[in-house]
């Protein structure tokens, strides 16, 4: 006799039919997205799809044209920024100039009229926890962008807010502080344990951060799940071609059966199906796009039996710990990951494998998984 | 052995050529200072200063000079008795029409004007500019572009029609009409002004400011304001100079005894009777200039030095 809504997970942020266009340029559109308390929720996109708008509709910075936007289960879609219960971490930092660091940490306390001394214990706190004290006298500009994106980060943090809004806070940096501050981020969601939206369009800022990812195009989100789901798993063929870098290979094709068996034919050769975990029967005839990532084909001595085709290396590129080899097969060209310490001449045979419990299989017309 | 005198030479030639290239250009090539470039440079700079500078020595030993050395006619040459007593007259004793007071009535006219003027119209250009800029409003395009047409219309259309609006509010002919008059047609260059000012800041801080919870008049003044020395300055020196060297809207809006400095000095200077007092006249003008002049000498200061400051991003 339990009422099954309180077994619901409760959710942090709910956005209900969103849309929003600028004149008649659409943005957003019916956009639903739920997330749960104490969730690192990543939107993931390239430049132009709708993240930033989201965010800063979420943020209250933006008017949606329609739908809904619940943080707390309390409607806010017609609240203030300020009281919504966000804080907001952007790109450009957006650290008041003229202010010291400390006074930047206090500014919305200030505002807001607060005690003096509730004032000093929170932004005490915060510096702490970002280890930003001895910089509190400063002004922004004697700052590095490490230690700028640091107090802005703080500036969110002494308002004690339930929701932190990230938008693209990274991409300003250089690529060792960026992963520096990345594991940063993530200590502090650890401690924190408060629900962050996290902007970007860095796929290994999604990967490595995220408890969900959504994926966005065209002001729609193409596929919300966990990071190893994401990219195992992708739901179509933008996702799959969007995650992974070096990216998928995608061989098009058709399916057939050969020996009552499902195969994958292509420029007249076959690849066995088997071990692939097809969500719909897999119809002999049916135009279909292939999807196998470079890790996922295996080479020579790394071949554990299965089916093998012969192919020729056309380019080899060593990065260091791994070694990317690109192949000729039957007129594709498939690039591979192998270990950093085995190399290749340019035009030697190798034998080649796919590993089909991690492949992909697209529609050709809809480009939805099969 | 024959390896060993090889060896030799080859290090010798090495040797020969390291030396050959340390005699070689080396560090800032010498320019010579009386190249035709410099002369170019300098000699059309100082032209052009001369032309400009000439002038205004010709007012300053005028003006230090008395009427019998004027009458001699040596325009260039330097006064042979320096005399204040032109400028003692110009300041307190010339007359207009009626008065014998000198500039000094015009002087405290053309400041009553010019205070209130310059404070109210930057106060609101400022604010207008900073609604335009951060807080899109229904109709804010249309309302930008009305003001920027205003930008362009010639005074001279409207001095009628504000000389009726100003009688009709009972306001014509005093200070107060014309501040009014100065507020309102300082306002489209001074909006834009502002509004592209503000656009410039980077957006971000208006947003962080208003999740911060900052209202309209608080981001105006506590994250705005700040930022933007340098365009009040400039705002400043635009309104000082327009309003203090206007002409037009003085001899329109104004009665003889409200009348600015300048259409004061115009009086004096335009005078018919009696004997034409250069000495009088040069001073007079000096006087009045005097004080853009100052303006661009003090602020010209604070204005490098609110640059540096906006420079500070964060």
């Amino acid at each position: 006799m339990h009422d099954t809504v309180s077994l619901r997970p409760k959710s942090s942020v709910s956005i209900r039919e969103l849309s929003l266009s600028f004149g008649s340029v659409k943005v957003l559109e019916n956009l639903n997205l739920d997330i749960r308390d104490g969730e690192f929720l990543v939107l993931l996109g390239s430049s132009g799809c709708g993240k930033s708008t989201l965010l800063n509709c979420i943020a209250g910075l933006l008017e949606p044209t329609e739908g809904q936007i619940f943080i707390k289960d309390r409607n806010v879609t017609w609240e203030e920024p300020k009281d919504r219960g966000i804080g907001m971490v952007f790109q450009s930092y957006a650290l008041y100039p003229q202010m010291t660091v400390e006074k930047n940490l206090s500014f919305g306390l200030r505002v807001a009229k607060m005690a003096r001394e509730e004032i000093d214990r929170r932004v005490a706190r915060a510096a702490g926890i970002l280890q930003i004290e001895p910089l509190l006298k400063r002004k922004p500009a004697e700052l590095s962008g490490g230690q700028r994106q640091r107090v802005a980060i703080g500036r969110a943090l002494v308002r004690d807010v339930d929701v932190f809004l990230f938008d693209e806070p990274l991409s300003n940096l250089d690529a060792k502080l960026r992963s520096e501050l990345r594991v940063e981020i993530k200590r502090l969601h650890q401690a924190l344990r408060n629900t962050m939206i996290y902007v970007t369009h860095d796929q290994i800022e999604a990967l490595t951060l995220a408890d969900r990812i959504a994926i966005m195009k065209s002001g729609v989100i193409q596929q919300l799940d966990d990071p190893v789901t994401i990219y195992n798993r992708p739901k179509n063929r933008f996702v799959a071609g969007f995650i992974g870098s070096p990216s998928m290979n995608f061989l098009t094709g058709e399916l057939a059966e050969e020996g009552g068996r499902p195969v994958f034919r292509t420029n007249g050769t076959s690849f066995s199906l088997d071990g692939y975990d097809a969500a719909q029967p897999l119809a002999p005839g049916r135009k279909v796009i292939l999807g196998v990532r470079p890790e996922h084909i295996k080479v020579d001595g790394d071949i554990s039996g299965g089916e093998v085709h012969e192919a020729v290396v056309d380019i080899e590129e060593p990065m260091g710990a791994d070694n990317l080899i690109w192949l000729k097969h039957a007129g594709h060209t498939l690039s591979v990951r192998i270990g950093g310490a085995r190399r290749y001449a340019v035009g030697a045979k190798v034998r080649l494998a796919f590993d089909m419990t991690m492949a992909s299989l697209f529609d050709a017309e809809t480009e939805e998984r099969i | 052995m024959a390896n060993i005198s090889t060896l030799n030479t080859t290090v010798a030639g090495i040797d020969a050529v390291s030396s050959r290239l340390a005699s070689g250009p080396r560090g800032r090539k010498p320019r010579r200072v009386l190249s035709r470039r410099n002369v170019m440079l300098y000699g059309t700079l100082i032209v052009a200063a001369l032309y400009y500078l000439l002038p205004l020595y010709v007012m300053v030993v005028t003006s230090l000079k008395g009427m019998p050395e004027i009458r001699l006619g040596n325009i260039f040459s330097p006064p042979l008795e320096i005399t204040f007593e032109p400028w003692v007259k110009a300041w307190a004793e010339a007359c207009t029409g009626l008065n014998c007071d000198g500039l000094s009535r015009g002087f405290w006219n053309s400041v009553r004007i010019l205070v209130p003027s310059v404070v109210v119209s930057i106060a609101v250009a400022s604010v207008s500019g900073y609604a335009l800029a951060n807080w899109r409003f229904k109709g804010a395009e249309l309302f930008f572009s009305i003001l920027i047409v205003g930008a362009f219309i010639p005074y001279q259309v409207m001095i009628y029609p504000i000389v009726i609006v100003l009688r009709e509010m009972g306001i014509y002919g005093t200070l107060t009409g014309l501040v009014v008059v100065h507020t309102i047609f300082g306002m489209p260059i001074l909006t834009l002004l502002f509004r592209n000012y503000f656009a410039s800041l980077p957006v971000e801080l208006f947003k962080a400011a208003r999740i911060d919870g900052a209202g309209f008049w608080q981001i105006y003044f506590r994250i705005m304001l700040p930022m933007s020395l340098p365009i009040f300055v400039v705002a400043m020196i635009l309104q000082v100079t327009g309003i203090w060297n206007d002409f037009l809207f003085g001899v329109v809006f104004t009665r003889p005894d409200t009348y600015p400095m300048t259409v004061q000095l115009n009086n004096i200077v335009n005078s018919v009777q009696g004997v034409k007092e250069y000495n009088v006249n040069m001073a007079a003008t000096l006087l009045t200039g005097a004080v853009p002049l100052i303006v661009y000498f003090i602020s010209g200061r604070l204005f490098v030095r609110g640059i540096a400051a906006g420079a500070v991003k964060g």
